[in-house]
């Protein structure tokens, strides 16, 4: 979703990353289209990551997900050089990553680059505010510095008051919010949150997803953030990776990948959110902000309504209040430049619409490239509501959470 | 069957080193025995009493509580009693002196054998057969380099109470979860800051049993080591069973245990104080 067309914070340049002794010989095997079991056989190598490349630009959230065993925290893990790459470059603003010394790459890991791990990776014999100060510390502030910074951090995360406590007498939920403080301490550029939220119970879950989208909000940080959970994916992520057997089958956002799947593999997992079944049209559809009446209102009113409600078409109906078409901006303004006074020349009556039952997972394809939002028209003709495509792929995301629950 | 000249040739070997650095290792053991002999008297110079009040006193502020406090007092009491204390204070100062000289040699090692696998390989197998060596092996080597007496019972002890502490030190840096180091790594720590901030800190409460068995062996070692002249209250058994005074072979022993029973308790409270 982001048009920018600066250059991106991460690049990601055909990435690969095997595990075991001979990954020399493993990597040519692999480069010549050998498959990951025979490799693993031939040569006891275990293919982590093969062939990637991603671009992640900055303020922008791409969720990285997959299968288990897909390759998701290796590959993030090598973002950082917690894995050293087999082959493959990484750049962070144009400069490689993989090509630095120890001593440079700890200064990029403690400058740019924020961690938040699965399991917390909390430091039981610290204080949550110790905690949060750590990369501070090993950046050599001052402690009356890093105390001040840390507390800001903490507050980020709503958790001031409890600065003076051990990791051990905070709820899971809290713990994290610790970890994120950790990393935010540092002000990075860039986070990467390796299934940040998987240990969460799915409510305090959707707190931290809500609060990450929050901070966000205000302060654009460049995230990749891992997961295995397409409901989190779509909530979070400006634009997903998905990822199997170490490759990466497709990158998009949410709509493409949600429409146009580019195989099997990814069909499935998309299939696997259940509510775009159990979802109908009705329970995903907002209240039309406005409508006109054939009889009683012209294309002045119509207009008039449009730029109150800063919409671009409106819905028509008839005595009967069934829908009988929709005038669009562009054509009101004009009828109202040759001072007509009908909205019948203008109206566009054959539109797409749908019946209150019909399955959200079926409304994917059809908003694909509808210019309105989609009507939702029930048995007697009357409009029921209208489905746009933020709030299809809000209610997805959340209704999902809560059926999980 | 020719017989494999095994310990002709370690006794070469041991012959060599000592006609070649014993006059070494004989200058170092009279400055040692100085040293020791400044210490015994240094504690000597309190009134036993009060030495008794003050000892009592420190394990009370290191353990709070009450129960240990009383009977450090008790205990102490006894032994002056029994007419021990001058061999209590020297056994005292020989544990002191060997245990910390174990442990500065062996926590670092425990360290090193932590951090890097090949110094792990090595030193293993060697913890390994020193653990199973009967300590009374120790003793003879010990004799040439540093003559009979207290010196070479040091010698003794420190080589055969340092595996544990190499051993739980390693193990408590092991046991970090290696999650928290990936972590640590990930904030950019370098190896000492990794080592001070994480490592170290997590592993102090196996560091600490560590020390509390280094203790102990010495404590028992330096009991075995009056075979060759350590003198202290391991002395006093010495020379109740050459004399088959059975009594005062007991009155000694019953002083080692209280030694040792302080010693313990001491150390499990200040390694477990921390959380
Ligand atoms: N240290 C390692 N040594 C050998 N093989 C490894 C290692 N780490 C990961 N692998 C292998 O690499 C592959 C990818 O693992 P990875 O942990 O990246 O998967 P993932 O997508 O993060 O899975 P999950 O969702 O379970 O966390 C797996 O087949 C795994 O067995
Ligand atoms: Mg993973």
């Amino acid at each position: 979703m982001s048009e920018t067309k600066k250059e991106p914070k991460i690049r990601v340049d055909h990435l690969t990353k095997i595990f075991g002794s001979h990954s020399q010989e493993a990597l040519e095997m692999l480069q010549n289209g050998v498959g990951k079991d025979e490799i693993l056989e031939k040569t006891g190598c275990g293919v982590g990551v093969s062939d990637a490349s991603f671009t992640v630009h900055e303020g922008e959230i791409v969720v990285v997900m997959g299968l288990s065993g897909s390759g998701k925290s290796t590959l993030v893990r090598c973002i950082n050089r917690l894995i050293e790459p087999t082959a493959g470059q990484i750049f962070i603003d144009d400069q490689d990553i993989t090509s630095l010394t120890s001593d440079e790459l700890r200064h990029i890991r403690l400058t740019k680059l924020g961690m938040v791990f699965q399991n917390f990776a909390l430091f039981p014999h610290r204080t949550v505010c110790q905690n949060a100060e750590y990369g501070l510390e090993i950046q050599g502030l001052a402690s009356s510095k890093r105390r001040e910074k840390a507390m800001v951090a903490l507050e980020q995360v709503g958790l001031k008051g409890w600065e003076d406590h051990y990791p051990v007498n905070l709820s899971g939920g809290m713990q994290q919010r610790v970890g994120l403080a950790r990393a935010l301490a540092l002000d990075p550029d860039i986070l990467l949150m390796d299934e940040a939220f998987s240990a969460l119970d799915p409510l305090i879950r959707s707190d931290m997803q809500d609060e990450l989208i929050n901070l966000q909000n205000k302060m654009r940080k460049t995230i990749v953030f891992i997961s295995h959970d397409l409901d989190e994916a779509l909530k979070l992520g400006d634009r997903l990776v998905l990822m199997k057997d170490g490759a990466i089958v497709q990158i998009g956002t949410a709509e493409q990948i949600l429409t146009n799947p580019a195989d099997d593999y990814v069909a499935r997992f998309v299939e696997n959110v259940d509510m775009t079944k159990v979802l109908t049209a009705e329970s995903v559809m907002v209240k039309p902000k406005a409508m006109v009446m054939l009889s009683a209102h012209g294309p002045k009113s119509a207009l008039r309504f449009m730029q109150k409600e800063q919409v671009s078409q409106i819905f028509v109906y008839d005595r009967e209040h069934k829908v009988i078409g929709l005038v669009t901006a562009d054509a009101a303004s004009e009828a109202v430049q040759r001072h007509e006074t009908e909205l019948h020349h203008i109206m566009q009556t054959d539109f797409v619409s749908v019946v209150p039952d019909t399955p959200a997972a079926d409304l994917i394809p059809i908003m694909a490239n509808l210019p309105y939002p989609l009507p939702v028209v029930g048995p007697d003709g009357k409009l029921k509501g209208v489905v746009i495509r933020g709030s299809l792929l809000a209610a997805l995301a959340e209704r999902g959470r809560k059926n999980n629950a | 069957m020719p017989r494999i000249p095994l310990g002709s040739t370690i006794e070469a070997i041991i012959d060599f080193l000592v006609t070649h650095f014993s006059f070494l290792t004989i200058a170092f053991t009279r400055i040692m025995e100085n040293v020791i002999r400044y210490l015994e008297n240094g504690l000597l110079f309190l009134p036993p009493w009060l030495f008794i009040v003050i000892v009592a006193g420190i394990t009370f502020w290191l353990t709070r509580k009450w129960g240990i406090a009383l009977f450090t007092l008790l205990g102490l009491l006894l032994i002056w009693n029994m007419g021990l204390w001058v061999a209590t204070i020297s056994t005292i100062t020989l544990v002191l002196i060997a245990t910390l000289t174990a442990l500065s040699i062996g926590v670092p090692i425990g360290i090193l054998a932590a951090l890097n696998n090949g110094v792990n390989r090595v030193v293993q197998p060697i913890l390994d057969v020193m653990q199973t060596m009967p300590a009374f092996v120790y003793l003879i080597p010990a004799i040439p380099f540093f003559g009979l007496g207290k010196v070479a019972a040091i010698f003794a002890t420190v080589i055969f109470s340092m595996p544990p502490a190499i051993r739980l030190t390693c193990l408590g840096i092991q046991q970090v979860p290696r999650e928290l180091v990936e972590c640590a790594d990930a904030f950019g720590s370098n190896k000492w800051q990794k080592l001070f901030k994480l490592q170290l800190p997590l592993a102090t409460p196996t560091i600490m049993a560590g020390v509390n068995q280094t203790v102990m062996l010495g404590l028992s070692m330096v009991v075995i080591a009056a075979m060759i002249g350590a003198r202290g209250l391991g002395g006093e058994v010495w020379r109740a069973i050459q004399r088959l005074q059975m009594g005062s072979g007991f009155e000694a022993g019953i002083g080692i245990v209280i030694v040792a029973i302080i010693l313990d308790r001491v150390l499990q409270h200040v390694g477990t104080k921390k959380r």
